[in-house]
């Protein structure tokens, strides 16, 4: 599938043959090849878990190759260390800025290699250094000032002044976007041409479609830890290169079952202008009583930041938002949970489940939350919800004290669930919920959404499952770029449409 | 100059003077080079502590250790000394090294098992202090003629005398400084305390960084062990109680920040002097007592950490304004 470039005339800066990288069993990475030409700007996509964080810790050393090869200009590359792999020209730039805020930009521009004068540092000869470097970057700033004093978009420029260095040959920036605005990616953009032509290498992982096409010369997808395939970037239209991402032929994606759309008047939930600064574009959205809404969008297209500001657990700047054609104004999760809503977020591992405390404490937590603390709920109360739920959600657990980290995911995925079910809420945001788990789990947690739906509960579902999304959703909100840029309904749902809304 | 940064330290160092200028004026005899030189002398064993407390404070640690190991290094030195008729100069290089050596030991368990150091340097405290007392239970005295020589050393300076503590004190006082400023060790400990993690991922060997400031606490804390038995020519195990406590009160005095990575090893001097002007303050007044010192340091601090937090708020406002 796609277009499979050839091999380029010049030697590769970088060649990756055969890696391989496993965590207990879990492939992570397995027999990736592809190479990097000097002066390319070479885009690494792949959904969550494709494996681009393994590929970068296993370049820069941070996690040693089960087998494979490197070799990075033309010699056989073998980093013990990111420290390591910068000494050899190999340096990179991480989401969140990895310098020291408290140090000045000075300080930490040529920490580790402070240029000394008789066995001590020379602050003078660091100024120096450290101007120089900057201005490689173009950045024209007070260098003996505290560096958390400049914004994000300084401090990312500085990070990439230290990473690039004197020497980096191949500078690998992952996701440096994803917390600029507009004006600042056009300067970082700016930036990573001027570094193209002094003839550094860039790899760039990101989740903006839309920026690798302005910026990359060619692709790399991965996909479960395999290669997929690398592309030349002007060959390869958007809808092709969503498909190897997802990996679904556009062929597959056929037409999904047709349904009715719930024609219940009553919105539980409508909002409109609804976003933050930085986070989210503005969006208008309403859900029906009884209604599935699915939310469809790659990773970092707004999907999670759409339920995290509904729910309030990030303030949102501008927009209204009506529950049961009442005006609201949540600003707290708890606010969010009195007036009838529940989340289930992404990562249960993170932000949802407590792994050391007992199924029935996991369940009960929403439910006496909202009660409120001083009122315990009566210990055979909670047994008996507790049970229930177990059976109702046919959970597999042998008794309802069992430490909630020594279920599967699936069962972990299902209290999760009951946990908000017991809050009896009028709507249910669930984020990823078959995300990492068992079919038969997976087969389950589809039937339960249908039940409760069919109950009267509005559902909100984010999921990068586009074929789940076309079985269960009697909407689908489509988003991208933190936008939302398409509302599907009924017969128009499939996932060839879902598909074309987002490579549009 | 005037910067965040720097505005801590500036402000300990107006606190003192202000407290100076107090005590100058209100009562005859503060002011001049014989309370000065009485000062450097008797809050000297406290600063050289502080130094190396303001090296594990910076690196985002704590060190609880260091009044014990005060008072260990005055037993091993009476013990060197007295009982085993070494001369004294070794029975000093033993005893540092020695101290070091126990720093560098708390130092590993904290890098390498990634435990607490409160709950180490504790550790370290009770066993100290507990060693200390294997040595000897009784107040020894150190005789020799060596101790009470370097204990006579001093240099004139009119009214007042620089004698060999205070003349140490400075010496270190000034190591410490260069240590932090100049050397990359030096940033080091200030890119862990300041952010452990991305320090890491810049490449700076933190658990190595970690083991050499324990080791450098350890160095400074027997040092100021040194200096004690010196000073007083005796050991006695009940020594230096609380002491790691006055230390770490000079080193947030001096307008270090506990959370570590910001703040002035100089500013250990800063803090250490503050404690001894509001101690002569009270002498000087005659009308308190010992209490008192305690009481005055307390609110002291409390209104330092409140005027650091001011200043900083404040700093910030001004600096966003200056930025539009």
């Amino acid at each position: 599938m796609g277009v499979l470039e050839p091999v380029v005339d010049v030697q590769p800066l970088l060649e990756i043959k055969n890696i391989s990288k496993g965590f207990a069993g879990v492939q992570a990475l397995n027999k990736v090849s592809f190479s990097i030409a000097p002066g390319e700007i070479h885009a690494l996509l792949g959904e969550n878990g494709a494996g681009k964080s393994t590929f970068i810790k296993v370049l820069t050393g941070v996690y040693t190759r089960d087998s494979g090869k490197i070799l990075f200009d033309g010699q056989d590359f073998h980093a013990t260390s990111s420290g390591h792999a910068q000494t050899q020209g190999v340096s990179t730039v991480y989401q969140e800025v990895n310098l020291i805020p408290t140090m000045t930009v000075t300080e930490n521009l040529t920490l580790l290699q402070q240029p000394k004068r008789f066995g001590l540092i020379s602050p003078k000869r660091a100024k120096q250094r450290a101007l120089e470097m900057l201005e490689r970057v173009g950045l024209n700033i007070d260098p003996s000032k505290q560096l958390d004093s400049y914004s994000i978009a300084v401090q990312q420029l500085v990070a990439i002044a230290r990473a690039i260095g004197t020497k980096a040959k191949l500078l690998i920036l992952d996701e440096p976007t994803a917390s600029l605005d507009a004006k600042e990616v056009l300067r970082l953009f700016e930036l990573m041409r001027q570094l193209k032509s002094q003839g550094i290498s860039i790899i760039f992982v990101t989740h903006f479609l839309d920026q690798v096409y302005e910026i990359t010369d060619r692709i790399t997808v991965l996909r479960n830890g395999s290669f997929i395939g690398t592309y030349a970037t002007k060959k390869l239209p958007q809808a092709e290169l969503i498909h190897a991402m997802v990996g679904k032929s556009l062929d597959e994606l056929t037409s999904g079952s047709n349904r009715e759309t719930s024609d219940s008047a009553d919105d539980v939930l409508r909002i409109q202008n609804f976003g933050k600064q930085r986070f989210l574009k503005p969006v208008d959205l309403s859900i029906a009583k009884g209604e599935i809404v699915g939310l469809a969008g790659m990773l970092g297209s707004g999907r999670s930041e759409l339920c995290e500001i509904i729910f309030g657990a990030q303030a949102v700047d501008q927009g209204s938002m009506e529950i049961a054609q009442n005006a609201v104004h949540i600003k707290s999760p708890k606010q969010a949970i009195d007036h009838g809503l529940g989340y289930c977020p992404e990562d249960r591992k993170i932000d949802g489940i407590i792994a050391e405390l007992s199924v029935r404490e996991n369940m009960i937590l929403a439910l006496q939350a909202k009660r409120g603390w001083l009122k315990p709920i009566p210990m055979t109360e909670q047994k008996a919800m507790v049970e229930s739920m177990i059976e109702r959600l046919s959970i597999k657990t042998p008794n309802l004290n069992k430490p909630i980290g020594e279920l599967s995911g699936g069962n972990q995925q299902k209290v999760i669930l009951a946990r908000w079910l017991l809050t009896q809420p009028t709507l249910l945001l669930l984020d990823e919920p078959t995300r990492g788990i068992d079919i038969g789990a997976h087969h389950d947690i589809i039937a339960i959404m249908k039940e409760l739906c069919e109950q009267g509960m509005s559902l909100l579902v984010a999921s990068s499952e586009l074929e789940e999304l076309v079985i269960f959703a009697h909407r689908v909100v489509v988003m991208k770029d933190r936008k939302k840029v398409m509302e599907l309904t009924g017969s128009d749902i499939s996932q060839k449409s879902i598909v074309n809304a987002i490579a549009q | 100059m005037l910067n965040e940064r720097t505005l801590p330290l500036i402000s300990a160092i107006i606190v003192l003077l202000l407290l100076y200028g107090f005590g100058s004026i209100a009562y005859q005899g503060f002011f001049g080079l014989r309370l000065a030189g009485y000062l450097l002398t008797d809050n000297a064993f406290i600063i050289v502590t502080a130094v190396g407390m303001a090296f594990v404070i910076l690196s985002g640690g704590i060190d609880l250790s260091v009044g014990s190991m005060i008072a260990f290094v005055c037993a091993l030195m009476a013990l060197l000394v007295v009982k085993f008729q070494i001369h004294p100069v070794v029975a000093i290089a033993i005893s540092v090294c020695v101290g070091t050596l126990f720093g560098t030991v708390m130092g590993l368990v904290i890098a390498i098992f990634k435990i607490q150091p409160f709950i180490v340097t504790l550790a370290g405290m009770f066993l100290f202090r507990g060693l200390g007392y294997v040595i000897n239970t009784q107040q020894v005295k150190i005789d020799h003629p060596f101790m009470s020589s370097l204990s006579e050393f001093g240099i004139i300076i009119g009214q007042g005398e620089l004698n060999f503590v205070a003349i140490i004190m400075i010496l270190f006082l000034a190591l410490g400084v260069i240590i932090s400023r100049y050397t990359r060790f030096g940033h080091n400990v200030y890119a862990i305390g300041g952010d452990a993690q991305s320090a890491a991922l810049i490449g700076v060997n933190v658990p190595w960084t970690t083991v050499k400031v324990y080791a450098l606490s350890g160095f400074y804390s027997s040092v100021a062990g040194v200096l004690f038995a010196v000073a007083t020519g005796s050991a006695y195990p009940e020594i230096g109680i609380a002491v790691e406590l006055d230390a770490i009160a000079a080193v947030v005095l001096g307008g270090t920040l506990l959370t570590g990575g910001v703040g002035y090893v100089f500013g250990a001097f800063i803090g250490g002097m503050t404690f001894g002007v509001i101690q002569q303050l009270i002498n000087f007044d005659g009308t308190l007592n010992a209490a008192s010192t305690r009481i005055v340091i307390g609110a002291l601090l409390l209104l330092f950490i409140l005027l650091q937090k001011i200043i900083l708020v404040w700093a910030k406002k001004f600096s966003a304004k200056g930025s539009d």
